[in-house]
């Protein structure tokens, strides 16, 4: 196949790897646009093999590790639950970071085999996009596993700190840049070996000290990086499909770490630098008052919802970790049948991933045009007579509006306290991530449901 | 004077960070975890690399250092071509509108 040809089909990969993307824009053309992905990925693998042309036995056994780990994967993608999906994506990262640093070493041992001169005479700028496609793809990697194994509970989730944290990773980030301007002078595989190890430790040490509750930022900037990783790569390869798809899931990455900071009024460098709620924490347990709860049982809110025109719920994490989601929806079921409007108010980082409980409520039969963000939805609250509040916590402070000294000041909240009346399920009175009290519990309108999220809403759907 | 041929991917690497721009914000805040399984699947076309490592082996020699490191590569970017692409699919087919008959 010639040169050209193969370039103008890398080209059209590339553009149906746009379309996929486009296709996102209403769920009614999604599914579409993942059929476009799926063809442009077909094509450049064609591609690829027609050009490198060499059927021989390499050829099979390329098919057999192709089959392996499409197997795996597809095995993968049909067992994993909706709620571990942060956990799952986190994982698939790693392995594209890991990925790009395979087909890196690869390169430089053998660059003959990609046309880029030889063992210890390669091209300067290929040698250069080389060691950035490696190192970014190390960082992906590792700063991944840890994101996943914080996902995961196998790692505590709380942030990872340590004096001089932030020197020392300065430290190794310019170390990053030396190796690579010494490797390109020198083309000392040793220095290229220094290099990946050095941005495995650094991937490591950014994501420890990041927080459960900043997992979002997290998993999108991680997305972000896979990106760069494998535009890196494009560049040494001089593919144009690798090259177009790495700038678009890096500026997509980019973007959703973007809303997923602002949904959060924090910069980008707040996040990453790490360490949020760890001091609050502690002077926050200090002055706490003992102020009165109104709690109440199952056939209390069920009472409440039972008069209500309309109830507005709103989902969090808790939702997914108790898999409440299915017992949510027989809920809201029971009160359409009594005429009772019903809609879902999304804050952007509810859950552990950009669009995390858009899902888990999809996965529940939720039709979607019921589920709203929160500009959409915040000046509704005013009017519903209910909101049931279920897993959700510092997304529902109203101190982020009142208290210039609360660390979440200036956070985009819902407004559930213009509600009639709140219902706030809840293990107990703890405070959530950010470490703060929720002046919610406090309201005179506030009813507490201590209970388990799952087991309260089901409660509740009997004694409707 | 000739112009390097990186220059032209340079023209196309940067213009792709301005479409992807556009094209992400048009995504709907409801499909951002489908976003983030797709654009992790189509990253994975990293595989065009992995796969001319893996064939880089010249004749009898099919596992060389080089190569093997590119079949390696290939098995994790199948895992996610396959499972990225699947679990999208599966994501989008439960985002269903209401019933009329409701």
């Amino acid at each position: 196949m010639s040169a050209n040809l193969s370039a103008i089909l890398y080209l059209i990969s590339g553009v149906l790897f746009i379309l996929a993307l486009r296709g996102l824009s209403s769920p009614e053309t999604s599914r579409q646009g993942n059929l476009f992905g799926i063809i442009g990925m077909v094509i450049a693998i064609s591609v690829t093999f027609l050009s490198v042309g060499n059927f021989t036995s390499g050829f099979v056994y390329v098919l057999i590790f192709l089959a392996i780990g499409g197997s795996i994967g597809a095995f993968i993608a049909y067992r994993i639950p909706m709620t571990a999906m942060p956990e799952l994506v986190a994982g698939f990262h790693s392995l594209v970071g890991l990925a790009a640093v395979f087909v890196a070493i690869s390169a430089f041992i053998n660059p003959e085999a990609f046309g880029l001169g030889y063992p210890g005479d390669i091209k300067l700028a290929s040698l250069i996009e080389m060691a950035i496609g490696a190192a970014v793809g190390a960082i992906t990697f590792s700063g991944s596993v840890i994101a996943f194994l914080k996902l995961q509970g196998i790692m505590s989730g709380a942030p990872i700190t340590f004096k001089g944290q932030h020197a020392i990773n300065a430290l190794i980030l310019i170390s990053i840049i030396v190796l690579t301007f010494y490797l390109c002078s020198t083309q000392s595989s040793n220095l290229f070996w220094i290099l990946i190890a050095v941005s495995f430790l650094i991937g490591f040490l950014i994501i420890i000290p990041i927080g459960g509750a900043d997992m979002p930022v997290v998993i999108s900037m991680l997305n972000s990086y896979s990106g760069w990783a494998a535009a890196g790569i494009g560049f040494t390869l001089e593919n144009t499909a690798l090259i177009i798809t790495g700038a678009l899931v890096g500026s997509s990455g980019a973007i959703l770490s973007y809303i997923m900071c602002k949904g959060m009024n924090r910069s980008f460098f707040n996040v990453i630098l790490g360490g949020f709620g760890a001091t609050e924490q502690s002077t926050g347990d200090k002055n706490k008052e003992q102020r009165p709860v109104k709690s109440g049982n199952a056939e209390d809110a069920a009472f409440l919802m039972k008069n209500a025109s309309s109830v507005i719920i709103v989902p969090g994490y808790g939702m997914a970790v108790a898999q409440a989601q299915h017992a949510l929806r027989e809920m809201v079921d029971t009160l359409k049948k009594n005429d009772i409007k019903v809609s879902y108010a999304i804050h952007p980082v509810a859950g552990r991933m950009p669009g995390h409980m858009n899902v888990l409520l999809a996965e529940a039969n939720v039709p979607y045009d019921e589920v709203f963000e929160l500009e959409e939805i915040n000046n509704d609250f005013a009017n519903a007579d209910v909101a049931f509040v279920i897993g959700a916590n510092d997304v529902t402070n109203p101190v982020a509006k009142t208290d210039p000294q609360s660390p979440i000041y200036g956070m985009p909240v819902l407004d559930v306290e213009k509600c009639k009346s709140v219902l706030f399920v809840k293990r107990s009175l703890s405070p959530g991530y950010a470490g703060i009290d929720n002046d919610l519990f406090y309201k005179e309108n506030t009813l507490m449901l201590f209970a388990d999220a799952k087991k309260m809403t089901e409660d509740i759907t009997k004694s409707l | 004077m000739e112009i390097d041929p990186f220059i032209f991917r340079l023209s196309i690497f940067i213009l792709s960070i301005f479409v992807g721009y556009y094209v992400v914000w048009s995504v709907t805040p409801s499909l951002h975890t489908p976003l983030m399984s797709v654009t992790n699947a189509i990253s994975s076309v990293i595989i065009v690399g992995a796969i001319i490592a893996a064939l880089s082996g010249n004749g009898d020699a099919i596992f060389s250092s080089s190569s093997i490191f590119g079949f390696l590569a290939i098995v994790l970017a199948a895992v996610n071509i396959f499972g990225g692409f699947l679990v999208t699919q599966r994501m989008l087919a439960m985002y269903k509108k209401k019933k009329k008959d409701k």
